[in-house]
């Protein structure tokens, strides 16, 4: 067991993907000498070279194209995109191409590409450096998308991403990525399924479902309200597309309330398909109605604002009591 | 030295002009200059200092085999637009006007290359020994592909338009990559080196991928030819709305060659792909090639040309007509005679009935293998939505055998 940042995490979990496959290969602007703008990438030229990480031209369409041939040739490419906001010269790319090459060749062509998107605020910054895209993806089939909360799950998922066969893009929590925590680098099966969630706390009145940035807040508001005599379960999601719709089932039918936070807007974010999905799924189990607490519809808010822009404790808190008040 | 002495831009403003009077005249119908031609619509054959040399590896037994290969894909593209006509294909896109430029291409590849069309490149699809029945199933909607590209290294037909040049660089890297990973895991192993072809429209041209794709192309120096055929329009807007300069002058601007060829003639078209493929092979970078050529019929099937443009237009490239010139050749040089052009027909009509045969043969798919190709992996939503969609149509599955039932109580 060693500690160490998420950034520092991926990071390891870069070398060892590219130790361990020597068809990987990993390319954006910037990842080279530099590290990349947030130097997750730090020290891996020195140790692979150009070839294995190419700093690339800028460009975000012809970085996520030309992976895809890379991949249509045999290789594995991690791309990073450098900010949220600047994947969209390559979206067309990635929901036309990318996402739906394995299908329209009859299942013949393969395209295991892996796309790295810092995301979200909280770091007070300026326009298109702290969005959340993630359901713009996530409503695209035949793409994954994970986000890992913590150092353990980064150091692992980025690499079971590397492995795994269908196009992945993992959004990175950035306001984390100095965020400390255990990582097991060795025990056997410590990876997990990087599709599958996790209960980080059990609770029996009420589950938040939370993702990336927002898991500790999620964490922090069942434990302020535990001090009120509440005991709320909190799950990491980490599997954005396809969501583990089983761990949460359970979870509702045990608390019967059910609370969904993320910085997206609220709006045609997640959470309204979990709560759909959780209607569907344990109606019956359902003491209220699934409440949902998002950023709101607006374009991301100058830095100055962003507190009152991200959900917080106290926002987390607002809904628990709503829900309890049914 | 004073500012006034360094050049503010590349291209003096007069060179300009005279590019684009000359571009004028070529639209009227007077071959542009600075376009490589071999042969000419009078079927005589010409000279070239650098492509010359190509053009004389085409043999009696090749330049016939030009001529079948154009004369059937264009005997084919005749019968997809009668089978959409009939409602047996739901749209088809035709190629004739541009056989020269796909099959002159299309032959100067070698197997080892790798090819990325967009979704006019029948003529290139038949030198790669694609099934043509198999090409009709995207247009006949029981697939968005329809072959392996893996069998071929003739990649599936691409709708948006310009992303698969990006494609082919990045796929062009990884040639790069094999060829430096061979050598040094084994470097007695000789592979052919390989190239790849990016075909895309003077339309497409204008798409922001078909830039990153060249600046990719010329910063890794992959082993990439593009292959431009400037068909004069994008649907109903023509050619000089996406650009002011002649398309092959582009390269220059990315630092690689590039090289505008008369898309008519096979001939001219096959050498310079030739030299094209073995310059990016031999490692020496990208090559850009401006087919000029034209499109005499419809974009579509669902376009009408007679909007846009005026016939005296499509006459004057009837008269540039990549088959009869090649005839014209062949015939004056005692290359091939009648019973040759007779047996080219026959095979023709043979390729166009097997063609008509088959379209009505492909199998429509189960829709459950689209979900089972959505993803590689196993995927609990699919999984899901799957699982319903069998119980949901179990339900029906007594109803279809009382309908059965009633039908054969009624017949008896
Ligand atoms: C990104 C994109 N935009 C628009 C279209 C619709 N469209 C299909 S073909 C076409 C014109 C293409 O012209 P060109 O590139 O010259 O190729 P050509 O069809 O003449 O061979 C257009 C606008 C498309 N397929 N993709």
């Amino acid at each position: 067991m060693t500690t160490m940042t998420i950034a520092k995490a991926i990071n390891e979990g870069l070398r060892a993907a590219l130790n361990n496959n020597p068809k990987s290969l990993l390319m954006g602007e910037d990842i080279g000498p530099l590290g990349g703008v947030y130097r997750v990438t730090d020290g891996l030229i020195a140790e692979f070279g150009p070839e294995r990480v190419v700093d690339t031209p800028l460009a975000e369409s012809g970085i996520i194209g030309t992976a895809i041939g890379l991949a249509l040739r045999g290789y594995s490419p991690v791309c990073e995109i450098q900010f949220d906001g600047f994947v969209f010269p390559g979206f067309n790319q990635i929901t036309t191409q990318l996402a739906k090459m394995h299908a329209r060749s009859n299942g013949n062509l393969t395209v295991p590409v892996v796309i790295r998107i810092p995301y979200g605020g909280g770091i007070g910054s300026v326009e298109h450096h702290s969005e959340s895209p993630e359901a713009l993806f996530a409503h695209t089939a035949g793409l994954r998308i994970i986000t890992p909360s913590n150092p353990h799950d980064a150091y692992w998922m980025i690499q079971q991403a590397v492995e795994c066969q269908d196009p992945i893009i993992i959004f990175e929590p950035k306001r984390r990525y100095w965020l400390k925590g255990d990582v097991d680098v060795q025990a056997a099966g410590a990876a997990g399924d990087p599709f599958k969630a996790h209960v980080l706390r059990e609770g029996s009145d009420a589950t938040i479902v939370a993702y990336g940035p927002l898991v500790p807040v999620a964490l922090a508001a069942a434990n302020a309200a535990a001090e009120d005599g509440r005991s709320v379960e909190v799950i990491d999601l980490r599997s954005l597309s396809p969501i583990d719709f089983d761990t949460v089932t359970t979870s509702v039918e045990k608390t019967g309330r059910l609370i969904v936070a993320h910085e997206a807007p609220t709006f045609g974010g997640l959470g309204g398909e979990i709560a759909a999905r959780i209607s569907e799924r344990a109606f019956l189990s359902l003491e209220a109605p699934v409440i949902r607490v998002g950023g709101f519809h607006m374009p991301y808010p100058v830095a100055k604002v962003e507190e009152d822009y991200l959900p917080d404790i106290d926002r987390i808190l607002e809904a628990l009591d709503r829900a309890l008040a049914y | 030295m004073g500012a006034t002495h360094l050049p503010s831009t590349e291209f003096d403003g007069t060179a300009i002009d005279d590019q684009l009077e000359a571009d004028a005249e070529a639209a009227m119908g007077e071959p542009p200059a600075q376009m490589v031609q071999l042969l000419g619509p009078d079927g005589k054959l010409g000279t070239d200092p650098v492509y010359s040399e190509y053009a004389q590896k085409l043999d009696a037994a090749k330049l016939r085999g030009l001529y079948a290969d154009m004369a059937a894909i264009r005997r084919f593209d005749v019968e997809a637009t009668a089978l959409q006509r009939q409602g047996q294909l739901a749209l088809w896109v035709p190629l004739t006007g541009q056989e020269a430029a796909q099959i002159g291409s299309g032959r100067a590849s070698q197997p080892q290359d790798y090819i990325f069309p967009t979704y006019r490149e029948h003529g290139v699809a038949l030198t790669r020994n694609v099934d043509l029945a198999e090409l009709l199933r995207q247009f006949r909607g029981v697939s968005n592909g329809g072959w392996n590209p893996k069998d071929t290294n003739f990649h599936l037909y691409t709708l948006v338009l310009a992303a698969q040049t990006l494609h082919a660089v990045g796929y062009a890297m990884g040639i790069q990559r094999d060829q430096k990973l061979a050598a040094t895991s084994d470097p007695a192993r000789t592979e052919p080196a390989a190239a790849v072809i990016a075909y895309y429209g003077d339309g497409a041209s204008s798409e922001g991928d078909v830039h990153e794709s060249m600046v990719f192309a010329s910063s890794f120096n992959a082993p990439v030819v593009f292959f431009c055929q400037n068909n004069h329009w994008a649907i109903s807007v023509p050619s000089t709305v996406q650009t002011r300069i002649p398309l092959s002058n582009r390269a220059k601007g990315y630092g690689f060659p590039g090289v505008r060829v008369d898309g008519n003639d096979v001939i001219a078209v096959h050498a310079v792909t030739e030299w094209a493929l073995d310059h990016a092979r031999q490692g020496k970078g990208p090559v850009l090639i401006e087919a000029f050529t034209y499109r005499v019929g419809a974009h579509t099937t669902a376009d009408d040309p007679t909007k846009y443009r005026q016939s005296a237009e499509e006459d004057s490239w009837r008269a540039k007509d990549p088959l009869t010139r090649l005839e014209k050749y062949l015939r004056a040089e005692g290359l091939a005679d009648d019973s040759f052009f007779a047996k080219v027909k026959a095979d023709g009509d043979e390729l166009a009935a097997y063609v008509r045969r088959t379209t009505h043969d492909l199998e429509t798919p189960d829709i459950r293998t689209a979900f089972a190709n959505t993803y590689v992996e196993a995927h609990p939503l699919v999984a899901e939505e799957l699982a319903w969609f069998e119980e949901y149509s179990a339900g029906f599955a007594g109803d279809e055998s009382s309908e059965e039932a009633d039908k054969e109580a009624g017949n008896r």
